[in-house]
């Protein structure tokens, strides 16, 4: 192939050219890469946002803003990372690219939905922005959204939860063209049990997004009607509950936590067998635990509030229900570790970040036990223990993973290496400021310091002291490697299909990849990771 | 034993075996990752699965799960089961402060004053948001919310002052929504009660 026929410079459809060819792409490839930079844009602000949080904590009073600034950003914070990084980051960029790459398929089973996803996810993230320079003042919720306090603030609430809505709606139809060409597109010669497991990931995902994603849809219909037209569904002096609130914002918004940690499961899943040269341990084990993490993680959503009031038979069964669904977290662990074992390993920055992935998201589950428990919670709960267990999982987990996946493929997307010493110094300094930022709170909110706070009594100041340099050396780490990536771009195109050793299909084909993905035919393994033909290459 | 004594029983039986995992796991991984790197074991072994360790692996964790779950649960029965002999206060939230009512009437904020020895039940409610009181000292917290009556109990059994925070976020003033517990000998207590406001 020349590179005249890569995706980057032939059109799909055909014919098209200069923006056009972007803005109207039914190409798979390109809309993976226009949700790159917009969603690598919504990440870096939300990282700034968080960071100017953490100066101004620093301090006891007043450092650097007022409370009404501080509770806004950390309301954006906690909106642009759960709705425009966490959920959409490694689903639409690297799972609209791979997916069907993977399956062996020329594109999606609906690409024009797949152009409409994108659209929705500009217009809500432009819906987003909107609602802050709008109406009465920037949101101040929290991304929680809690009744009654949203119903009664001032701040622009109503075109917060609309932007989320619409985002939803794009989750949702993203989801849906995974699922139908999970079943439809595949290659025929490819049985269930001959699929990569980032795309079995996605799949498990592709279901929790569609199934979880209508109720909070309805959830946030039901606050604006409320803000609106007082129908007093939450609210308690007309007989409404506010409660019922809870429940509904959680039984979707903990599922969306394993629509952001299951794809990033399925990352590790490809990377540690590439670099171990070995095959994945106990691939049936990790398909099931995926499927296994979708059902029973839709059903522990009320162990978000076993402090809120409800009943003690409720906290018993959801703390039983939460107990469970560690276990298929675990297995998954185990598997990756022993997946080195006897391999042949080479380092590499989408290696080591994955081994900061292990780390950090053991952590992260670990420290989800403490919550779990009934007990233990009740003192830790709200507290910035919380804060840095979903951190040590969404950032230490989703968001290391994310950037293992970004320097994983980042040859086969744009047929380009990068430089590997800025990006293991930036792995470096962003595990290392991740754990000085991190259990600094963990050991703050034993202490007791609420999260949300933005001010605190003198006890805790130290803590926070401390906490502040870790954030910036982490903040340093993660920009010093997405800048490592984006200088590359310059380098000439001169990837090699398959520079790391890799097995599943992507690795076949050119690096950047023609338009259709396959010249020829897929040629489908038996079993995705047989490394049997990469490792008598090599030895010859 | 007391149900802080409880919670944090719960806490240290789950960070230690935490503790263990973690620094196993982690041992591990960097045993296999020098052990195994390429220059040093250039040919892979090709090992897919091994069933028996699977299910070790699956099993024993659910044990220890489990058993983390019952300490949990443990813990957080004793945080509900109030003494019969408990003393009653009413707590209201609102927007940010925190208002006690005796039973004999008599009002107060932001400050929380109680006998030694006794055993302390809180009836919780708002007059406005979900507000949550929280007492760090004594592991409890609940949230207050308007239209019912959630409640928690501690038993005061060392004299001294104690922090008191709101931990359900309630707005600009959330964080400077605190205040103070003072356990005092019961005569002061009784005269405290009788003071004027």
């Amino acid at each position: 192939m020349t590179a005249a026929q890569s995706y980057l410079e032939q059109s799909s459809p055909p014919g098209r050219t200069g923006w056009k060819a972007w803005l109207l792409t039914h190409d798979h490839k390109r809309l993976g890469l226009m949700y790159l930079w917009a969603i690598l844009f919504w990440f870096v602000l939300a990282v700034i946002l968080g960071l100017l949080m953490r100066t101004e904590l620093m301090g006891m009073g007043r450092t650097i803003m007022g409370p009404e600034a501080y509770n806004s950003m950390f309301t954006l914070h906690g909106v642009i990372m759960i709705f425009l990084f966490g959920i959409p980051a490694i689903p639409s960029i690297f799972g609209n690219f791979f997916l069907p790459i993977q399956l062996g398929a020329d594109d999606v089973f609906f690409p024009r939905l797949n152009l409409l996803s994108w659209y929705l996810f500009m217009f809500g993230g432009g819906f987003a922005v909107f609602s802050l320079f709008s109406g009465d003042g920037f949101p101040d919720t929290g991304w929680t959204f809690y009744v009654p306090f949203s119903i009664s603030s001032a701040g622009n609430v109503s075109l917060t939860v609309t932007a989320a809505f619409i985002l939803g709606m794009s989750s949702m139809l993203t989801g849906l063209n995974f699922v139908t060409t999970f079943h439809r597109m595949r290659d025929k010669a490819m049985g269930p049990m001959q699929i990569p497991l980032f795309t079995w990931s996605l799949y498990a995902t592709a279901w929790v997004q569609i199934l979880a994603t209508p109720v909070i849809a309805i959830t946030f219909v039901l606050v604006v009607l409320e803000r609106f037209l007082s129908i007093g569904l939450f609210e308690p002096d007309k007989g409404g509950d506010p409660l019922l609130y809870q429940h509904l914002f959680w039984m979707y918004s903990h599922p969306a936590v394993y629509i952001i940690i299951l794809p990033a499961m399925g990352v590790i899943s490809e990377i540690i067998p590439a670099f171990s040269r070995k095959s994945i341990f106990g691939y049936k084990a990790i398909v099931y635990s995926s499927l296994a993490i979708a059902i029973a993680g839709s059903l522990v959503w009320a162990h978000h509030m076993y402090s809120s009031g409800m009943s003690d038979v409720s906290v018993f069964v959801f703390s039983l229900l939460t107990f469970l669904v560690a276990v298929p977290s675990a297995v998954k662990v185990f598997s990756w570790v022993s997946t080195m074992y006897k391999g042949s390993i080479a380092m590499s920055p989408p290696f080591f970040l994955s081994l900061c992935f292990i780390y950090l998201f053991t952590v992260g589950g670990l420290t989800g036990l403490v919550l779990g428990a009934a007990g233990t919670d009740i003192h830790v709960h709200d507290t910035h223990f919380v804060v840095a267990h979903f951190h040590f999982v969404m950032l230490g987990g989703t968001g290391f993973a994310f950037f293992a996946a970004l320097h994983y493929w980042w040859p086969k997307m744009f047929g380009v290496m990068y430089r590997n010493r800025p990006a293991y110094v930036g792995a470096v300094a962003a595990a290392v400021g991740f754990v000085f930022h991190f259990v600094p709170m963990l050991i703050l909110g034993m202490q007791g310091m609420p999260r949300r706070y933005y001010d605190y009594l003198p006890q805790y100041e130290t803590g926070n002291f401390l906490a502040g340099f870790g954030a910036y050396l982490l903040v340093f780490g993660l920009l010093l490697m997405l800048l490592n990536l984006v200088f590359s771009l310059r380098n000439p195109r001169t990837a090699p299909a398959n520079p790391w050793g890799g097995t599943t299909l992507e690795w076949s084909i050119p690096s950047p990849p023609p338009v259709e993905n396959f010249t020829d035919s897929p040629n489908i393994k038996d079993f995705p990771y047989d490394f049997s033909e990469i490792v008598s290459n090599s030895n010859k | 034993m007391s149900p802080a004594h409880s919670v944090d029983l719960a806490f240290w039986y789950i960070l230690g075996i935490s503790l263990v995992l973690l620094l196993g796991i982690t041992a591990v991984m960097v045993i296999f990752v020098v052990r195994y790197r390429r220059s040093r074991h250039p040919v892979p072994g090709d090992i897919r699965d091994n069933l028996a360790l699977e299910l070790v692996w699956t099993v024993i964790p659910t044990l220890i799960a489990l058993s983390m779950f019952y300490m949990g649960w443990k813990s957080y029965i004793s945080l509900r089961t109030v003494p019969e002999d408990a003393m009653q206060v009413e707590v209201t939230a609102q927007m940010f402060s925190w208002i006690f009512t005796y039973e004999n009437g008599r009002e107060s904020e932001n400050e929380l004053v109680v006998p030694l020895g006794r055993a302390v039940k809180l009836n919780v409610s708002s007059v406005d948001v979900v507000h949550s009181l929280y007492i760090p000292a004594f592991r409890i917290k609940i949230d207050a919310v308007r239209g019912m009556t959630t409640y928690a109990w501690f038993q005061a059994d060392e004299q001294g002052e104690y922090d008191i925070q709101c931990t359900e976020y309630c707005g600009t003033g959330h964080s400077a929504m605190t205040a103070r517990l003072r356990i005092v000998p019961e005569q002061e207590y009784l005269a405290w009660l009788e003071a004027e406001e």
